[in-house]
């Protein structure tokens, strides 16, 4: 099979060789969790729970009535000690739920089990899916069942299942698939089923070829799922570029990817989904890669979400050296977090520990325009003229650039000779365009 | 878990890793492969070369120190940048000229072609063509003498002036291999196209440059000239061309940024190098041509935008 790319791009130095072969632990549960009740794109939700209740593993301790939000649920059983707002990885302070387990792990009753995936309709999928508080794994964390349900008008005809895993550091989806590729089949083929499609395409970079191996021997029998590999490049696995890669369709300006008959899981949602599905379990833990240089002992360990980033990394054997950046996801669009109290939630796709000669502040220069971030961005955006608008605060000459279709890839600061902050000047410039907008209104 | 409070963990916004390139090691590579160039004048051109290289580099970097001191502005010479502009700026010149020509033509190189327009990445020109411009202005006698080659290890340099190649397309008998090795007359750097492309190959290696400006801006001298019915080769190989097209026409500052830019910036610089030689008051024409085109990169870059994905 041909490889498949899209134009831009960059070629990190990939760093899986840290974690790649490990094969997935358990953490044991903590003695604290912490869930946040907004760890979702869309809508937080309102607590269900107070001080001082008792909720078991599975219950549902979260909600909103929103069209695009995700319940959350207990990890594990215990009592609830406290119900306030706690520092989330991505800085702001977000209502959480604090549960002392009791360390029992009893399951809520009753979980609606399915044994044949024949026997589920594509209503009751929705639906299983969004009472699981399915969100997409790869880390924007959109509730699954909003991509589920497009509307009236959009024409969905394919299913791209993302295991490209561009980012260098993790190896998570990679893991998963060496080691749950039947969940994850049963999960793709739900997805269809709730789709009310037949044509899936799995996707995955051409530097995991133990994976390509298994799933192209896996795949031989089901014609509804197409293997496709891909370059390895990043960014990859961002949709618009996964989707042209594959389906050589364009996601125009300001759409979305049911604009162009497709809808993108990430593998690890579909494993996610089969969970759901099968055993009526909720989405309460997640596969995520523990990495970098300073760390003992790096791996990928499934992890109850509302673990603290402290017990995870103590469980790691701690840091070689004094800490000084932790990224929540992989080094290319991971958010370094402001304290180890963070919880783990529901996009969490990995904590990596860079060491402090890795993390030293190069003062940003003037640019030379030598035009490398033209070259290697994937949206062919020009981001020097990004950056220059913000200098002179020219937000209305950025909009016109479409600089809101940016998705923050992180290519143009990563090439950057001068080390200017592009990425940082775009989050800013965005910033206030949106700040404008709304003054006007 | 209690860290100590000495422990404070860096917050700032992703990409986390860099490429190892950087503004200093690009210019560090620059004048590595500008090494080849300048041992050949040496051994072509002897003394004299040696004494314009050491005056451009006191004059360019002294001017860059002074200007930062007076105008209180961190220092800006270890971006190594102004040593390429004092390399580029003595290659243009001959081995014969007076010594304070060159400190004077190096100060305005820097001051005039750089600083003034607020450092480097600003400004508009080549730095190095600013200078040899003004120079060839002001003292178009010294300029346009050049020494005949001798092999110094050999003994004297010869001290008889002869024409550069150029001045005399149609008659002078210099061989396709003395114009390749630069066993022929003319500017420091410029004779040797052997030096320069070794040099050129290593930027190309190393990621610095890309193809795209100077295999248009030769290939468009060739072909211009072919049409003109002037000899091709040694129309790319005598003058300018190759130390232009290699070295000044890819200064990242003064050339366009888009890729179709490039194609346009290249082919512009070739076409009117060899309408200034065939046509115009000068011998050579790569310094004007590529100083002519300077002026049109922002216009060109305006024009070149790549189409933006999904639109």
């Amino acid at each position: 099979m041909k490889c498949r790319s899209f134009s831009g791009g960059v070629h990190p130095s990939i760093a899986k060789e840290l974690t790649q072969d490990i094969p997935i632990k358990v953490i044991p549960i903590p003695n604290e969790l912490i869930i946040p009740l907004s760890q979702h794109t869309g809508a937080p939700c309102k607590p269900l729970v107070a001080k001082g209740d008792k909720v078991l593993k599975g219950q549902k301790i979260g909600e909103s009535e929103a069209f695009i939000s995700a319940p959350v649920h207990s990890p594990t059983s215990g009592e609830v000690v406290d119900v306030k707002p706690h520092i989330h990885p991505l800085g702001q302070k977000i209502n959480s739920v604090f549960i002392k387990p009791d360390m029992k792990d009893e399951w809520v009753d009753n979980l609606p089990k399915v044994s044949n995936i024949d026997d589920v309709s594509t209503e009751e999928i929705v639906k299983k899916v969004k009472e699981a508080g399915i969100v997409g794994l790869g880390g924007a964390a959109f509730p699954t069942h909003v991509k589920l349900s497009p509307p009236k008008d959009k024409k969905i005809d394919t299913l791209l299942i993302n295991a490209v895993e561009c980012e260098p550091y993790l190896t998570a989806d990679y893991r998963l698939m060496l080691e749950e590729k039947e969940r994850i089949l049963i999960g793709i083929k739900l997805l269809l089923k709730g789709l009310g499609i037949n044509n899936a395409y799995l996707a995955i970079e051409d530097n995991k070829p133990k994976a390509i191996e298994l799933m192209r021997e896996a795949l031989k029998k089901i014609t509804d799922i197409n293997l496709v590999i891909l370059k390895t490049k990043y960014p990859q696995g961002s949709e618009k570029q996964l989707i042209e890669a594959i389906t050589k369709r364009k996601v125009p300006v300001g759409k979305l990817p049911l604009d162009v008959g497709v809808v993108v899981q990430n593998v690890g949602t579909a494993k996610a989904v089969a969970d759901a599905v099968l055993e009526g379990k909720p989405l309460i833990e997640r596969v995520l890669t523990v990495t970098g240089s300073n760390i003992k002992n790096p791996g990928n360990f499934l992890v109850r979400i509302g673990s603290k980033f402290s017990d995870i990394i103590e469980f790691c054997g701690g840091p070689y050296e004094e800490l000084s950046k932790v990224i929540m996801g992989g080094p290319m669009m991971g958010i370094a977090v402001s304290s180890l109290d963070v919880p783990v939630i529901k996009g969490t796709s990995g904590i990596l520990l860079l060491s402090k000669k890795e993390v030293k502040y190069n003062e940003p220069g003037p640019c030379i325009k030598c035009g490398k971030c033209l070259q290697v961005c994937p949206m062919a955006f020009a981001p020097s003229r990004f950056v220059e608008a913000g200098e002179i605060r020219d937000y209305d000459q950025a909009m016109k650039d479409n600089i809101s279709s940016c998705m923050e890839c992180g290519s143009c600061s990563y090439v950057c000779p001068a080390r200017r902050p592009m990425v940082q000047w775009i989050k800013v410039v965005k910033s206030q365009i949106q700040k404008k907008s709304k003054e006007k209104k | 878990m209690q860290q100590k409070d000495s422990n404070i963990l860096i917050v700032d916004t992703s990409p986390h890793i860099f490429i190892g390139q950087t503004t200093e090691s690009i210019m560090r590579d620059v004048v590595i492969a500008l090494i080849p160039a300048a041992v050949a004048s040496f051994f072509f051109f002897g003394i004299g070369a040696l004494i314009v290289l050491t005056v451009s580099i006191i004059g360019c970097l002294g001017t860059e120190w002074i200007f930062c001191l007076i105008t209180k502005r961190p220092n800006t010479l270890k971006d190594t940048s102004a040593l390429v502009t004092a390399l580029l700026f003595a290659f243009c010149l001959p081995s014969s000229i007076p010594w304070p020509m060159v400190l004077f033509g190096s100060v305005v190189s820097i001051l005039i072609g750089k600083l003034i327009f607020g450092g480097l990445g600003f400004n508009l020109f080549n730095p190095a063509l600013v200078g040899r411009a003004v120079l060839m202005a002001s003292w178009p006698q010294e300029m346009t003498t050049w020494p005949k080659p001798g092999k110094i290890f050999l003994g004297a340099v010869d001290t008889l002036t002869q024409a550069t190649p150029l001045a005399d397309l149609k008659g002078y008998s210099a061989s396709y291999m003395d114009l390749f090795l630069g066993n022929c007359g003319g500017s420091l750097g410029e004779t040797s196209a052997l030096a320069l492309l070794i040099g050129g190959l290593y930027l190309v290696f190393r990621g610095v440059i890309e193809l795209k400006i100077p295999m248009t801006f030769i290939g468009t001298v060739f072909v211009f000239s072919f049409i003109l019915k002037v000899d091709p080769i040694y129309s790319i190989l005598a003058g300018g061309v190759f130390l232009g097209a290699i070295f000044m026409a890819t200064d990242y500052v003064t050339s366009p940024i888009t890729s179709k830019g490039k194609i346009i910036f290249g082919i512009g610089c070739g076409i009117l190098t060899v309408l200034i030689r065939a046509y115009g008051g000068f011998p050579e024409g790569v310094c004007y041509a590529i100083l002519f085109m300077n002026g049109l990169v922002p216009l060109i870059d305006k024009f070149t935008q790549p189409k933006i994905f999904g639109t």
